[in-house]
């Protein structure tokens, strides 16, 4: 498995299946895990990275089937195909620029991440599309079991898994949903339904985690508290959630078709207008146009492009997927004109209906 | 020190983790309330780790006693309280026993909670003092190697090795014999 097979595939969180996928992009959960005998990130010689890496590295060969895992040396990896892996969503911002040894292991069908060194010693990360905790729980849960038959973790009888930031600390649990709320951007309640996820410690961040802008209308819910529940509850949660904001979508989407059809269907047809005819395109207005055309396809709206397609020109037309796609590196406006040169050739009739099919 | 937004004493020393790279604030009471307050607005209930130290540091701690506070370090990985304080992050995970007291307000303020209920490793560790040791043991030794007191850090790797050699033992506990043999040979070859 190399790195240029991923370009080719929409990988698992963007493959548009799953329970309530026409909203609920993507089910993640995490696992913060670190070594008793090393120190935290933070604190580690380069010896003891190597150390470290190897370690795990050597649990993770043990206790996973021949071929289930590839290794990828984050350190030896060029600039291109490290920004590849956070736009596919296996390695975080992170893990990416630091330095020193560092590594992640992927299965195959892109559930399962394993980052080496990243803010702790191993982030284990399950990923599923649509709206899937529980098994994504089962999944991520048997892996550190197994994991744990060969290494000792850092745990505290009082303070459950000891991780680099106290903020971690206890289940070193992350639980997010991703979900696409294009209708309720559009009709101005998406700040209010935040302010009620803060009351109720719940975190909102954009499509690439911390700090990122919520692009193409894309939101990911996770819980703040990592302390005091048992992962179930935790997961609870969120799984409590989510229905809740599924239902928000579903109404303001009735609205906009009953209150606003021709606004909503002019929107759409514009959207994908420019995307199937413009010359030169930023990243940012793709995705957010690639939004509008990804819930006119579900409202029945949009019968030109089948929704495959869209899924995985949401992530092609990222920065580094386009060139690895060209085979070159490219400059803003380069990528810009190559990003429109792309959207053509999938939004023209025929050749959407084709890609569509081979997916 | 004082306040970088007028002239009086600064109380608050804040560590803003947000935009990336760690940025140290140092700012009067009136003026980190204002600062504070600012970035509360986008998230109201979602303390930052940043905001909760300098809180929690501010009430009822003269400047001294943050100093002196800060000056404390971990005996095994050797982090002081104050590049805690400016990193947000540990360096081993003694540091949670270490600085248990000044810690436990901070869960409160960002958990709610101070224990964990949960997933417990199946072959916990029933004496995490060894590892810890081993934290402490490599880093005397690779001080030893940087002072060129080459016996001293012999003598500390075969009290590595030894170590090592204890705490691998256990995690195969489950049965996996054989392996262990295996592993014993193979050690043995070298």
């Amino acid at each position: 498995m190399d790195l240029d097979k991923l370009t080719n595939r929409s990988g698992e969180w963007l493959k548009g299946a799953g329970p309530e996928s026409d909203i609920v992009i993507s089910s993640r959960i995490r696992l913060a895990r670190n070594l008793a005998d090393y120190p935290f990130i933070s604190r580690a010689t380069e010896l003891d990275r190597g150390e470290i890496e190897k370690t795990l590295w050597e649990a993770l060969t043990a206790t996973s089937e021949p071929g289930e895992l590839f290794y990828l040396d984050v350190n030896k990896l060029d600039g291109l195909d490290r920004q590849l892996l956070v736009e596919r969503q296996l390695i975080s911002r992170e893990h990416a620029d630091s330095e020193g040894a560092r590594g992640v292991a992927i299965d195959s069908g892109e559930r399962t991440s394993l980052m080496i060194n990243e803010e702790d010693h191993l982030r284990i990360q399950v990923m599923h599309s649509g709206l899937d905790l529980d098994k994504a729980w089962e999944r991520i849960n048997n892996i550190d079991d197994r994991l744990e038959s060969k290494v000792t973790y850092a745990f505290d009888s009082r303070l459950g898994y000891l991780t680099a930031c106290p903020t971690n600390v206890g289940t070193g649990m992350r639980v997010s949903v991703m979900l696409h709320l294009p209708a309720l951007v559009i009709t101005r309640q998406i700040e209010r339904v935040f302010r009620s996820l803060h009351k109720i410690s719940l975190a909102v961040r954009g499509l690439y985690g911390e700090g990122s802008q919520a692009m193409g209308d894309f939101y990911q819910i996770s819980n703040q508290i990592t302390l005091g529940s048992p992962e179930e509850e935790l997961i609870k949660h969120i799984a409590d959630v989510v229905p809740v904001l599924i239902d928000y979508e579903r109404k303001a989407r009735d609205f906009l078709m009953k209150e606003g059809h021709e606004n909503l269907h002019d929107r759409v047809s514009r959207a994908f207008g420019i995307l199937s005819t413009a010359q030169t395109i930023s990243s940012e207005e793709t995705m957010h146009l690639l939004s509008s055309v990804r819930m006119g396809i579900q409202l029945g709206l949009l019968t030109d492009v089948a929704m495959p397609t869209v899924n995985e020109l949401f992530i092609c037309t990222q920065p580094a997927h386009l060139q690895k796609i060209s085979g070159v590196e490219l400059d803003t406006a380069d990528r810009n004109k190559a990003r429109a040169t792309l959207l053509r050739r999938y939004l023209s009739k025929n050749d959407g209906a084709s890609s569509a099919e081979n997916n | 020190m004082q306040c970088q937004e007028c002239d009086k004493t600064a109380t608050f020393h804040i560590t803003e983790l947000a935009g990336g790279k760690p940025q140290e604030v140092h700012l009067c009471e009136d003026h980190a309330r204002e600062y504070l307050s600012n970035g509360q607005e986008d998230q109201p209930t979602a303390p930052t780790l940043a905001g909760v130290l300098a809180h929690q540091l501010a009430v009822g701690q003269t400047a001294e006693d943050l100093a002196r506070l800060d000056q404390r370090t971990c005996p095994v990985c050797g982090i002081s309280f104050y590049e805690f304080r400016n990193q947000g992050r540990f360096g081993c995970p003694h540091d949670y026993i270490c600085f248990a007291d000044e810690l436990e307000p901070l869960l409160v303020n960002i958990h709610g909670e101070t224990a964990h209920v949960g997933k417990c490793p199946q072959h916990s560790a029933t004496d995490s003092a060894k590892q810890t040791e081993l934290i402490r043991l490599r880093r005397e030794m690779k001080d030893a190697v940087g002072e060129e007191n080459y016996e001293r850090a012999s003598n500390l790797r075969d009290e590595i090795r030894r170590i090592e050699v204890e705490v691998s033992d256990k995690p195969q506990a489950d049965g996996a014999a054989e392996e262990a043999a295996e592993e014993a040979a193979e050690e043995g070859e070298e």
